[in-house]
């Protein structure tokens, strides 16, 4: 097994937040967005994150790339801890490691053109490059994914939602990242589209050995990129395991209930189906319940659920779960 | 199951926008009946039409838009409609809930003030007697705690209970018609669930029929039991929900399903449609799809196939120049 490319230790995103209802002198409350994720990437591999709204997907992103300071924790870099106060081992890591996010049209600069919001990342992490090379870059970039050159000095809004994700998958490359965080990159796109763009990111990643963190809160698109999954509730970690060992025997409740909510497109099998569905809402972060958090929710919580905060720990050798009740496997 | 008298009739019916760039055909000669407790899927991406064909039927279209056709409910046509008898019908007899719960909410009336408005308008009832009913609605959408949660303001609710809220009002009286625009997009898979089940439960208790607009074709499975699948403002495939799904006729409706990622299926790469929707701008004279079509040949580019049933007896109707035979053998060969 390689070294890892990316490490993850223990990482917490903790926001201060106040209730305007409180009194002003009342202590800040704390949203514990993400608490005491871990998990490794290798070069090459494709880690899935999925959690419903609200679970802290997207903050464990940006916590990944310091886009939001993390609170606790450490994120290692190829085998350099990254600190929060030393901007320029983030600056450098940053060309390593670049981000495409949910709304392709909203995280693209309306004034520019296509051309210098794909190069913009040269002008920061390159700036020895002339112009000429600058453009040369953009032009074979923007082949890689699909555009083509004529339309190069174009503004955002004259390209559809699919094509606006490509010139946001165009910029992320032209650094030549080792990994790419992609932050519910087809959540937008209409469904024939959302095939493209997965199976272009799949083979970028193929061609180019690109490890991926794939963001989504929808399990079937995770299951076809991805090597392993980590499932997010509540800013926790509940399971982590290997993708088709995650779908075959799901370890923890909470990832049952995912998957069976995802409807099947066959009528017999979706008319037949015993839903298991949760009960109720996610409970809020700032006062999330004792012991497990999933517990209010969780078809088979026992009394014991409300004492014991689980940790992950393996079951077998491709799933771990965080669950009182998940027996350990035999192979 | 549904007798046979329809509660709607959609004969014709096109929609064209007057826009700077010259008109717009939105939709094109869109058919369908509902029968009593039927459920309709209207299926298709950005730009198919799909949404712009319920505005019509509701007389909610943009100012610049005009609707032709008819649209008879209980045999009365509701297209150009005075607005005072259109909004006799309209929330009473046929109710619909929106894709954002956030914004088809007021924000600055409560829940409360917004349901009871409803029955007060349409039923003439009293405040007090109209928050009891308002009060027994959201309680058969499961929301808890309803007599105190009536009095929030819709910020105050999650986004699924906030989808609920909108039921609730949209079934205040008792609609014969549901239409339903894309009703879970904005929601979490598991959320999306619960609506979804929800649904099925008030369809079932209270024969209601309904249209359910979606781009999700997981979503209709379950809950449908005709589908109607729409590409660039024209019906390109109807048929009875197995079949849609069992039996696909058009390349279109094979291409979605294809593309779509399942559970039940090994990794590997998804099938995708080529190129991006249509430019509702700038159509071929002949079929939309032509432009991202595999079995594309000459005559789909100059004129536009005709809806067809597949056979005399068939309940499909689908609207494509290669014949099913042709398609099956060219997916054979590896087209």
């Amino acid at each position: 097994m390689s070294e890892p490319l990316l490490s993850v230790r223990d990482l917490k995103v903790h926001f201060k937040v106040r209730d305007r209802k409180a009194w002003p002198w009342a202590p800040a409350a704390t949203l514990k967005a993400v608490d005491g994720v871990s998990f490794d990437l290798r070069p090459g591999e494709t880690l899935g994150i999925v959690g419903e709204s609200g679970c802290g997907k997207s903050t464990l992103a940006r916590a990944i790339l310091n886009l939001i300071p993390a609170t606790g924790g450490e994120v290692v870099w190829n085998g350099k801890t990254l600190r929060p106060d030393d901007p320029a081992a983030w600056l450098a890591a940053r060309r390593d490691i670049q981000i495409i996010f949910q709304d392709p049209l909203a995280s693209l600069n309306p004034r520019m053109t296509v051309a210098r919001i794909i190069g913009e990342p040269l002008r920061v992490h390159r700036p020895e490059l002339s112009d000429a090379q600058v453009h040369e870059k953009v032009v074979a970039v923007m082949a890689e994914v699909g555009l083509t050159p004529q339309q190069i000095n174009r503004y955002p809004h004259e390209f559809s939602g699919g094509q606006c994700q490509r010139i946001g998958i165009a910029r992320a490359l032209i650094l030549e990242p080792k990994l790419i965080i992609c932050d519910e990159p087809v959540s937008a796109l209409d469904v024939s589209i959302r095939a493209q763009i997965v199976n272009l990111l799949q083979e970028l990643q193929r061609r180019k050995g690109l490890a991926l963190i794939f963001i989504a809160h929808d399990l079937a698109v995770v299951k076809h990129i991805s090597d392993r999954v980590l499932v997010l509730y509540l800013g926790k970690p509940m399971e982590i395991a290997e993708s088709d060992a995650l779908y075959a025997r799901p370890g923890h409740p909470y990832t049952e209930a995912l998957l069976s909510a995802i409807p099947v497109p066959d009528p017999r099998v979706e008319r037949n189906k015993v839903l298991q569905l949760l009960s109720g809402d996610m409970p809020s972060p700032i006062d999330p319940p004792s012991g497990c958090v999933f517990r209010t929710r969780c078809p088979k919580a026992i009394a014991d659920c409300a004492l014991d905060k689980p940790v992950l720990r393996p079951l077998d050798a491709r799933t771990q779960a965080a669950c009182l009740l998940a027996a350990e496997r035999t192979a | 199951m549904a007798d046979n008298t329809p509660v709607l009739e959609v004969r014709d019916l096109s929609v064209q926008f007057r826009t700077n760039d010259g008109p717009v055909y939105a939709v094109n000669h869109v058919d369908f009946t509902l029968g009593r407790g039927q459920t309709l899927g209207i299926v298709g991406e950005s730009g198919s039409g799909k949404s712009q064909t319920m505005l019509a039927m509701m007389g909610l279209l943009a100012r610049n838009g005009a609707a032709t056709g008819q649209v008879l409910h209980h045999g009365r046509n509701l297209l150009g409609l005075p607005a005072a008898e259109l909004n006799a019908v309209r929330g009473d007899r046929i109710a619909m809930i929106f894709q954002d719960p956030m914004t088809s909410l007021n924000p600055y009336l409560s829940v409360e003030r917004q349901m009871t408005e409803v029955l007060e308008l349409h039923r003439g009832l009293g405040r007090r007697e109209a928050r009891a009913r308002a009060i027994r609605a959201l309680d058969a959408v499961k929301i808890p705690d309803a007599k105190r949660r009536i009095d929030f303001y819709p910020h105050e609710f999650s986004g699924g209970m906030r989808q609920r809220v909108m039921i609730a009002m949209a079934l205040l009286c008792e609609p014969e018609v549901l239409i339903a625009d894309e009703p879970t997009t904005a929601l979490d898979a598991t959320v999306q669930a619960q609506i979804t089940q929800l649904l099925r439960e008030l369809q079932r208790d209270h024969g209601t029929a309904i249209v359910m607009i979606t781009h999700d074709l997981g979503v209709v499975a379950g809950l449908c039991d005709d589908v109607m699948v729409m590409y660039g403002g024209r019906v390109m495939e109807h048929a009875p929900a197995d079949d849609i799904f069992h039996r696909p006729t058009h390349p279109y409706t094979r291409g979605l399903l294809a593309a779509l990622p399942r559970l039940d299926a090994g990794a590997g790469a998804l099938v995708s449609i080529p190129g991006n929707p249509p430019n509702m701008n700038a159509l071929p004279p002949g079929c939309p799809f032509s432009a991202r079509c595999r079995f594309v040949e000459d005559r789909c580019v100059a004129t536009m196939p005709l809806l067809q049933h597949l056979a005399p007896t068939s309940p499909t109707l689908r609207a494509c120049h290669r014949s099913v035979a042709e398609l099956d053998a060219m997916e054979a060969a590896g087209v």
